[in-house]
Order: structure tokens, then C-alpha cells, then sequence
């Protein structure tokens, strides 16, 4: 199964991510953001880091990427497509998750291990878990406070779309202890925390992201 | 668009040549007026030149005018006069740090691929792989403008780093304040851990280690101290230098602004006044997104195989990275300085070369390799500029707008710096300092008592908890993290293959250091040797940043000299070569000098980091053992600093053999999987790392001591110690390994219960512990 990784200048986990897919079994293929080609692959992780330093505003800049034309339409058409913090900024950015992410409460950098819940065991990234799993994930992040209107976050919490929420305490002030969401169709989740740093015993928190990873593969293999 | 430049946005070059031919090129007039060149130089001898005011001794002008046999033009000036500064001359110290020099240069691992000279030592760890690591001040700067001072440290050690040809792989940084609730540590250190981290999180560098201590003597002068570590294949080692007539240099990175323009001769060389001005505007700014992608760029570059010579631009910027570039090599250079992309440009020739804007670096490549080079920048959006060539002929000349206006030999502006033989004196206070004896303290007399000073102790800012700082930094990044603070050192993975990784702990006991600088600063080299081993690494090699007081105090001097014979004869008996490292004198206010304090990095290597040690425990049942002896040693103990405000006496005493037999216990421990968790014993002694090992994972100790040795047990600093857990299946095969090398193995209790419980003397629950760590910190930044 061939999953991309995305590289804009400034993005830091991309090797991560790559390292992610191929230990989850799958083939990790190199996408680069000024190339508007997604290199035939099944599946799309838009890794963490400070894509253009975060200037303007996180992911902004980003999101006008010549790779994103590309991204953005197959994500629409059901690609698995996973946004890692920075990566999550620039899919709320792109309109493909709804909300926002705003600089954390606390107004610094706060990097922990981070207790999660998996509220939606059914999307495309999730499928690998089980309803409810308390899972810990590295979190790190300066702007990680995620926001939306009350009437998007009635929405997302009646079409279960929240995906992760924190588990004690709240890090940085997210509405509603929301880590994750997804959009409609299940196939697009974005989250701050980082699974792509949990893959490995010894190296980092936990193994509790490789799930998913290894959730993807199966979603492709089941299309 | 001329073949020799590539500038991304043409047209907003400053000044204008001839053959920019873009239809959109602003052609200015060139801005000559009143430029100092070397023909009017030699026409006018008897200018008045502000050598005093850009920090220069009237002996050294003299001796700048007799290399040039006529009087420096005011860009030559600039030059000789950052580069014949503390900072970068190391005028005052080089006597002593050539000593260094004298040290066997081979580590365990087998020799150095590059040592003490260059931008930063380099040494084999195995399989092809080097690591290249080095430590060095940001002092004065952070303590002006902390924020911008800490970020653009972390920017100039990564950069030294790639200058090796080396990837960094990790940061760290030993950082000392003034008391933890003075209102001026309220506004630096804020600043400085922010700038750390949105430096180094932007660039993608997990920070796992350093060290946070707080003393009054660092309110004026904090240090901020920077460490980085590099990995490269053999075969990839870079060096710093110039060869090859026609061989283009390259300027590529960030324009250059205003910033920073005297930043070394007029900050790191001078004592800062009580009561003089504001000195911000010689503070440089960081971008760190432009270094992020400088550093994708220059291993890009290093990969195809374009780049010949390589240069990082730091303290002095361009007249530093010509002249070392030129001297290093093997003939001239000639540079045209109107060619450099300015961001401000009003800026003055003395100021293109003076300034220290971040994120640039010189490359010398070959003029068939150029569009190669200037294809890969183009890739990254770094901006190249081709500034000049290096030619045959034996002088650096630079010019502007065609008028020559440096002319000089290069190794004279570089290398051939003042050397001064400053004198030295052991101080006076020393022999009343050392007679005043923390054994005449009042001891616990009472389980009460002795569980009100651990408490103390654990809860004084020293020891306190320090996540809130640490947590401000990642240390996931990569995914190459095997322990990062509050181990004992940090540890990351080079080898994705074979596990193959680098431990690397920084240490500086200052009170230790004051009291007697010799043993002190050996102290500071077995501290961080013992933390290295604690991993289960194999200490290879050390670097240093000697922070100091002012030079020009005999008293100073003294300390300096016996700090560097102190290192030299650990690193000797350790069998590890000093490989690089930095001196930051003048840290003092008025007649006030910091402790001295000679920050030691020891770096070692394991052949699979999957089997490191960590600090501390995670379950019940594990025997309890301290390794090494327990002296009845107080003076300068976090103990007798807490409990009774007091600083006396000489330091415990250093035995490196037994250092290094502990080290070998630890390090085979570790190979055979002995230890469930291994501590060193250091500041607050073994109440400390008892109290730290069950705060981590929430699981307490019952520990017991012979009748009235509990104080002595659990508040002296002797060092060679550990603390470490065993499993009871290994308990055998440890006491035998460890009595094996001669190391006292002291069973002391076993771990388990919620709570730290010391015979029947006193007990406190771990909450309490922990509550009682955390609560410092906290309490005064939120």
C-alpha cells in the first residue's frame, strides 16, 4: 500500500511519518509540496513541523501549496488522508476539517505525554482501535488549541466526528478536550498530538500509533 | 541574470554591477562616497581611527598597522578588530587552552576525524558513522535580550555543526540564573527557555538534556549555554578551507541586515557597566524556518558532492568566514562585497563585514559544480550569491563597487591574533573560604528533622522539578529519543539499522568550582563521565564551555588556568580527548565574577541504545544498591547551601580510578541487562535520587542505614556513587560483576509502597515528594 508523506519547507516529522508507514507495513512514497503530483499513491499524511516557519498564520501558506491542488480533490473523493499537527493546521486551513487551531492557552510550547480517548473507531485511520481505547500519544505543540463555533461542534459531536478527545487535563485549551476530528466521510482526521513518534518500543510514550497506520492499510485494502 | 549569481528576487540587490542585466535591476549609483580604501589609506597615515572604541588595545592597532606597513582602512579595521576579540581570538586564553593539545587524541573508539581547530571535533563511534558535537556561550546577548540571545545560540552551534558536513541529531542546553525569585530572573529566564524552544522546535532538533542551576552570583550574568550534536558518514566529513584558484565562494542563506553588527567585539568582550546603556541593537535576530531549511539545503548540497569548503557565519559574520576560510586554504581569495544581498541597504562596507545576521553560510565549490550548487538552493529557496574566488595569490582582498578596500593577509586577521600571558593570582579569600568547614554545621538531630531538610532540599530551585522548562521543548522529534530529560543523560539513536546511538550529559557543579577550581572543574568532567556510563554508554570524548569572569582579574586568571589543568588531568586518566569547545570570559558586574564555572559535555556511545538504562525505576521489588563510597563530604552540598545558606570548605574528594571502575559496572551492567534503573549521586546526594527515582513512575523505596549514618548516607555528595535497581534474579550476577571491578555495592533497601520510607526513622508519601519537586518552578512562572 503506498502512503505519501508530504515535505513543505519547514516540515520536521515527515521522516517520522515515513518511518510510521513502513514499520505499519505499508510503503512510504515521498511527495514534495512545489510538485503537483500525488505519485499514485492510495493514502496521504501531511506530517507536523513549521511548514513555511508558520508565518502569517499556521498551515496558511501551506494550504496554497502546488500539492494541494492535487491533495485537496482526492481527499474530497475518498482518499485516506491524515493530518498530523502542523498537518491538521493545514487541513482545517484547506477546508477539509472544519475549526481552527489557535495558540495553546497556556500561550507556550507545551511537548507531554498525552493521554487520549478514541471517541470514532471507525474512520479510515482509526478502524485499528477499539471504541473508547485510552491510548498515550506525544503531544507538542505551540498552537494546538482547537476552536469552531458551537454549531460546528454540536455537529461534529452528533455525527461522531470527534475522534480524539484529551483525557486528563486538557493541554491547550481545545474546545471540548477535541484532539481529533474527521470529516463526513470518515476518510479525513486531523490531530494535534503526533502518533508518528509512537511507533517504536523505546522511542517515544508508547506504540499506541502505529494503529494508525496500520488502521489505513486495512481501510484501503477493504475498499 | 549573470551565470555568477542566482538572487531569487533581482532588483533588490543593494548597489548595482554592470552585468546584473535584468531589464528589472535597479541600477543605483554606487554607494562609494567617502570609502576608505587601501590607496587613500596609504595616502592619509595620520587618520584618527576609532580602534579604541571598536575595543581595540592601542599596542594591538600598532601591531595591525606594522602586518600592514600602513594604516588599516576602515573595513580592515572592523575586521581585525572583531576578529581580535575575546570571543574570537581566545587572546587570553589560548596559552592555556593549547594545553589541551597535549592530550592523547585518540578516544575508545579509536582516533579523531577532526579536532580542536576546527568548527567542531569529530570522532569515530563505528559502523562508518562519526558524531561531531560541541558547547558554546550566548551569555552576554541573552541576558540583554533573552528571547532573541538563547534562539540565535541554538542557531550558531546547529550551524557549526553542518559546517562539519554533520546532520544535527540533537540540542541541549546548561543554563545558569541568578535566584530563582529575583524579578530579573522573572523577565530572562521566561525569555530564554521561549527563545531555546522556538528556535530549536522549529528546526526540528529534539532537546534532550542540559542543566538548570540557580545562584545569586549569575543575577547579573546568566549563562546560556548551548550544545549540538552531529552525525555523518565518514566519508562525508567537511573541513573549513579555500583551496583551488577559481574555485567560486558562495554566499547562500539569509540577507544580510543590520543586526548584530558588533555583536562579539562589544558584547562578549566587555564587562557589562551597572549602570551603562542598553545595548539591544548588537543583538542578532533568529528566523529559525530559514536555518531549517539552510540545513535541508547544505546536507542536499553535501550529498551531491558540489561543496569543497564549507563555513558557517557566526560571531563576526563575513570577515570571520573569509579570513578562516582564506587562511585554512591554500592561496588568496578576492570577494566582492557589493555582490553580498542586503537586507538594509544603507549598510557600509565595515558593516557588511561586521555584521552577524543568521542563517548564512560560505561555500567554496568548483566552477563546473555551480549550477549544480545553484540548482539545489534554488530548491530550497535559499538564496546564493556567488561573491568572489579564491585565487593564488597570498592576501584576502575585498571590494566595493570595484574600489579595493581590504588587502590583507589572511592567517594575520584569522590566526595571528594578540596572545596574552595574563597574570594570575590564587585569590585571597581562598584560604579563609576553604578553612570555613560545612562539617561545623548543625546536623539533624531527629527522623523530624532529617525529613524536613530532604524535603528542603528537594524542594529548593536547584533540585526542583524543571519540566516546566523542559516541557517547552521537543524532545520526540525525529522519533531518535531513547531518554531525555530529567535522565541522567540524553540518548539518541544514530543507527535506525543497528541501534547504534550517542549519550551525552553536561555538567558543572559552580559551587564546587569556586571552592577549589581544580578539583571542582574534574568534578564537573567524572559528573557528566559518570551520567554518560549511568546510560550505559561509553564515554568517548569532551567538550567545554569555560564560562569565566573577567580575564583581565588575576584572581580570574588563576581559576581559568587551574579549571583547564583540572579537566585535562580527569580527561586523561578517562582516556578522553577534549575535541572542542568555546571560553566566554567577562561574566561579571563591577568586581563580581560568576562562580567559575567550566560547563563539561562528555559524549559516549552505545553500540544498541534499546538497552539503555534509565534513571529511573517502574516497579516494586527491586534491590536497591549504592555503588561507590559514602564519605562523610558536606562542604558545598546542596545540603549545606539550603539547610544553611553556606558555601565553605574544600570540595568532596576525586578519585578517577574509581570513577572509571564504576563506569565500567555500569557500562556492562547495562550491556547485560542488570539494571532495572541506574542514577548517578551528585547535588543533594543519594536523598535526592531516592526521592527523584520514586517521583517518576510513583513507586516509593524502603531504604535503611547503619545507626546514625542516615544524615551522612543520605545528604553527602562524595562522588564515584550511583544508585541503581536491581531484579531480584539479577541481584547475584550484579554483586559479583560489581565486586569484581572493586566497586562497594551497598545494599540499601528495596523499591515499593507509596511512600520514600527511611528506617524507622521517617517516611514521606511519594504525592508529598512530588508535590514538594514540582512546586518551585510553578509557583513562580505559573
Amino acid at each position: 500500500m503506498k502512503i505519501g508523506v508530504i515535505t513543505f519547507p519547514g516540515s520536521l516529522d515527515d521522516h517520522d511519518a515515513k518511518r510510521a508507514v513502513r514499520l505499519a507495513g505499508g510503503d512510504p512514497v515521498d511527495l514534495w509540496h512545489g510538485d503537483a503530483d500525488l505519485k499514485g499513491v492510495d493514502a496521504v499524511v501531511v506530517p507536523g513541523g513549521f511548514s513555511y516557519g508558520d508565518y502569517l498564520r499556521c498551515g496558511a501558506i501551506a494550504r496554497f501549496a502546488p500539492v494541494m491542488e492535487k491533495l485537496v480533490p482526492a481527499a474530497q473523493g475518498g482518499m485516506p488522508v491524515l493530518g498530523i499537527c502542523n498537518g491538521f493546521q493545514i487541513l482545517c486551513e484547506s477546508h477539509l476539517l472544519p475549526g481552527a487551531l489557535i495558540r495553546n492557552e497556556q500561550q507556550k510550547f507545551f511537548c507531554t505525554d498525552q493521554v487520549l480517548r478514541v471517541e470514532n473507531a471507525s474512520t479510515a485511520w482509526t478502524n485499528d482501535f477499539e471504541q473508547g481505547a485510552e491510548i498515550t500519544i506525544a503531544l507538542k505543540n505551540g498552537e494546538g488549541c482547537f476552536v469552531a463555533d458551537a454549531k460546528t461542534l454540536d455537529e461534529l459531536e452528533g455525527e461522531g466526528r470527534v475522534v480524539f478527545r484529551y483525557l486528563h487535563g486538557n493541554p491547550n485549551g481545545s474546545y471540548r478536550d477535541i484532539a481529533g476530528v474527521t470529516n463526513e466521510r470518515g476518510n479525513v482526521v486531523g490531530l494535534m498530538p503526533h502518533p508518528e513518534h509512537c511507533v517504536e518500543e523505546g522511542f517515544g510514550p508508547s506504540t499506541d500509533g502505529l494503529a494508525f497506520f496500520t488502521s489505513a492499510i486495512k481501510a484501503l485494502a477493504n475498499v | 541574470m549573470s551565470d555568477l549569481s542566482m538572487t531569487p528576487e533581482p532588483g533588490h540587490e543593494a548597489g548595482a554591477r554592470e552585468h546584473h542585466t535584468d531589464s528589472n535591476q535597479i541600477i543605483a549609483a554606487p554607494q562609494t562616497d567617502g570609502l576608505d580604501t587601501v590607496t587613500k589609506a596609504e595616502a592619509s597615515p595620520d587618520v584618527e581611527q576609532p580602534w579604541a572604541e571598536l575595543g581595540l588595545k592601542e599596542d594591538e592597532y600598532a601591531r595591525i598597522r606594522e602586518i600592514l606597513g600602513r594604516r588599516p582602512t576602515s573595513a580592515e579595521l572592523a575586521m581585525y578588530s572583531v576578529m581580535w576579540s575575546e570571543h574570537c581570538s581566545y587572546k587570553s586564553s589560548k596559552v592555556h587552552l593549547r594545553r589541551f593539545g597535549d592530550l592523547p587524541s585518540e578516544t575508545p573508539r579509536g582516533k579523531q576525524l577532526a579536532g580542536i581547530g576546527e568548527n567542531a571535533g569529530v570522532i569515530d563511534i563505528g559502523q562508518g558513522w562519526a558524531v561531531t558535537f560541541k558547547v558554546e556561550s550566548h551569555n552576554h546577548p541573552s541576558y540583554i535580550e533573552p528571547y532573541q540571545g538563547a534562539a540565535t545560540g541554538v542557531g550558531g552551534i546547529v550551524r557549526d555543526i553542518m559546517a562539519m558536513g554533520a546532520r544535527p541529531i540533537a540540542v541541549m542546553d546548561p543554563l545558569r540564573f541568578g535566584a530563582l525569585d529575583h524579578p530579573d530572573t522573572a523577565r530572562v529566564l521566561p525569555g530564554v527557555v521561549a527563545g531555546i524552544g522556538g528556535y530549536g522546535n522549529c528546526l526540528g532538533l529534539p532537546n534532550i538534556g542540559g542543566e538548570v542551576v540557580f545562584d545569586d552570583c549569575y543575577q547579573g550574568n546568566p549563562l546560556v549555554n548551548a550544545l549540538c550534536v552531529g552525525k555523518l558518514r565518514h566519508e562525508d566529513l567537511h573541513l573549513a578551507k579555500a583551496a583551488g584558484k577559481g574555485n567560486k565562494v558562495i554566499l547562500f542563506g539569509a540577507k544580510t541586515g543590520g543586526d548584530g553588527i558588533g555583536g562579539v567585539s562589544v558584547l562578549a568582550s566587555e564587562t557589562f557597566d551597572a549602570e551603562g546603556p542598553a545595548k539591544r541593537p548588537a543583538v542578532q535576530v533568529g528566523d529559525p524556518f530559514a536555518e531549517k531549511v539552510l540545513i535541508e539545503c547544505c546536507l542536499d548540497l553535501y550529498a551531491a558532492g558540489v561543496v569543497e569548503g564549507i563555513q558557517d557565519l557566526g560571531g563576526a559574520g563575513l570577515s570571520c568566514a573569509t579570513s578562516e576560510l582564506a587562511s585554512a586554504g591554500d592561496g588568496g581569495m578576492r570577494i566582492e562585497l557589493d555582490r553580498v544581498p542586503l537586507r538594509d541597504s544603507s549598510l557600509r562596507a565595515e558593516e557588511i563585514l561586521m555584521s552577524e545576521s543568521q542563517e548564512r553560510m560560505m561555500a567554496v565549490v568548483e566552477p563546473e559544480k555551480l549550477d549544480e550548487f545553484m540548482a539545489i538552493a534554488n530548491k530550497w529557496d535559499v538564496e546564493a550569491t556567488v561573491l568572489g574566488e579564491v585565487t593564488d595569490g597570498e592576501h584576502l582582498v575585498i571590494t566595493w563597487h570595484g574600489e579595493v578596500v581590504v588587502d590583507v593577509p589572511p592567517r594575520s586577521v584569522a590566526h595571528d591574533g594578540p596572545v596574552y600571558e595574563r597574570p594570575l593570582a590564587r585569590p585571597d579569600y581562598l584560604d579563609a573560604l576553604q578553612s570555613d568547614s560545612a562539617s561545623l554545621l548543625t546536623r539533624p538531630s531527629s527522623g523530624h528533622e532529617l525529613r524536613e531538610q530532604l524535603l528542603a532540599v528537594l524542594g529548593s530551585p536547584n533540585i526542583a522539578d524543571k519540566s516546566w522548562i523542559t516541557d517547552q521543548y521537543d524532545r520526540y522529534v525525529m522519533g531518535n529519543t531513547a531518554l531525555a530529560m530529567p535522565d541522567d543523560a540524553g540518548v539518541v539513536r544514530v543507527d535506525e539499522g543497528t541501534g547504534l546511538g550517542v549519550a551525552v550529559s553536561t555538567d558543572c557543579n559552580g559551587r564546587f568550582t569556586k571552592l577549589d577550581p581544580f578539583i571542582g572543574s574534574q568534578h564537573a568532567v567524572a559528573e557528566a563521565y559518570r551520567n554518560v556510563a549511568a546510560t550505559g554508554a561509553t564515554p568517548l570524548a569532551v567538550s567545554d564551555c569555560l564560562n569565566f569572569g573577567s580575564p583581565e582579574d588575576a584572581g580570574v586568571m588563576w581559576q581559568f588556568s587551574q579549571a583547564v589543568d583540572g579537566i585535562i588531568e580527569a580527561c586523561r586518566s578517562f582516556g578522553t580527548p577534549v575535541t572542542g569547545g568555546n571560553v566566554s570570559f567577562y561574566n561579571q558586574t563591577g568586581d563580581v565574577a560568576i562562580h567559575p564555572t567550566p560547563v563539561v559535555a562528555v559524549l559516549g556511545v552505545m553500540d544498541d541504545v534499546s538497552k539503555r538504562t534509565p534513571s529511573a525505576w517502574k516497579d516494586a521489588g527491586l534491590a536497591l544498591y549504592v555503588l561507590g563510597e559514602t564519605r562523610d563530604e558536606l562542604n558545598g552540598s546542596e545540603w549545606a547551601c539550603v539547610v544553611h545558606g553556606h558555601l565553605g570548605g574544600t570540595p568532596p574528594q576525586i578519585h578517577l580510578d574509581n570513577e572509571k571502575a564504576l563506569a565500567t559496572v555500569l557500562i556492562d551492567g547495562a550491556r547485560d541487562g542488570l539494571f532495572a534503573s541506574a542514577h548517578d549521586l551528585s547535588s543533594g546526594g543519594l536523598a535526592v535520587a531516592l526521592a527523584e527515582g520514586a517521583v517518576r513512575h510513583g513507586v516509593g523505596a524502603s531504604v535503611e542505614f547503619e545507626q546514625g549514618n542516615a544524615f551522612v548516607s543520605l545528604f553527602s555528595e562524595s562522588a564515584g556513587r550511583a544508585l541503581v535497581a536491581v531484579a531480584p534474579e539479577h541481584v547475584e550476577a550484579f554483586e559479583a560483576m560489581a565486586g569484581g571491578h572493586g566497586v562497594p555495592a551497598t545494599k540499601i533497601g528495596e523499591t515499593g509502597g507509596g511512600a520514600l520510607a527511611v528506617g524507622d526513622l521517617f517516611s514521606v508519601p511519594v504525592a508529598e515528594l512530588a508535590e514538594t519537586h514540582q512546586a518551585p518552578l510553578r509557583k513562580v512562572f505559573g
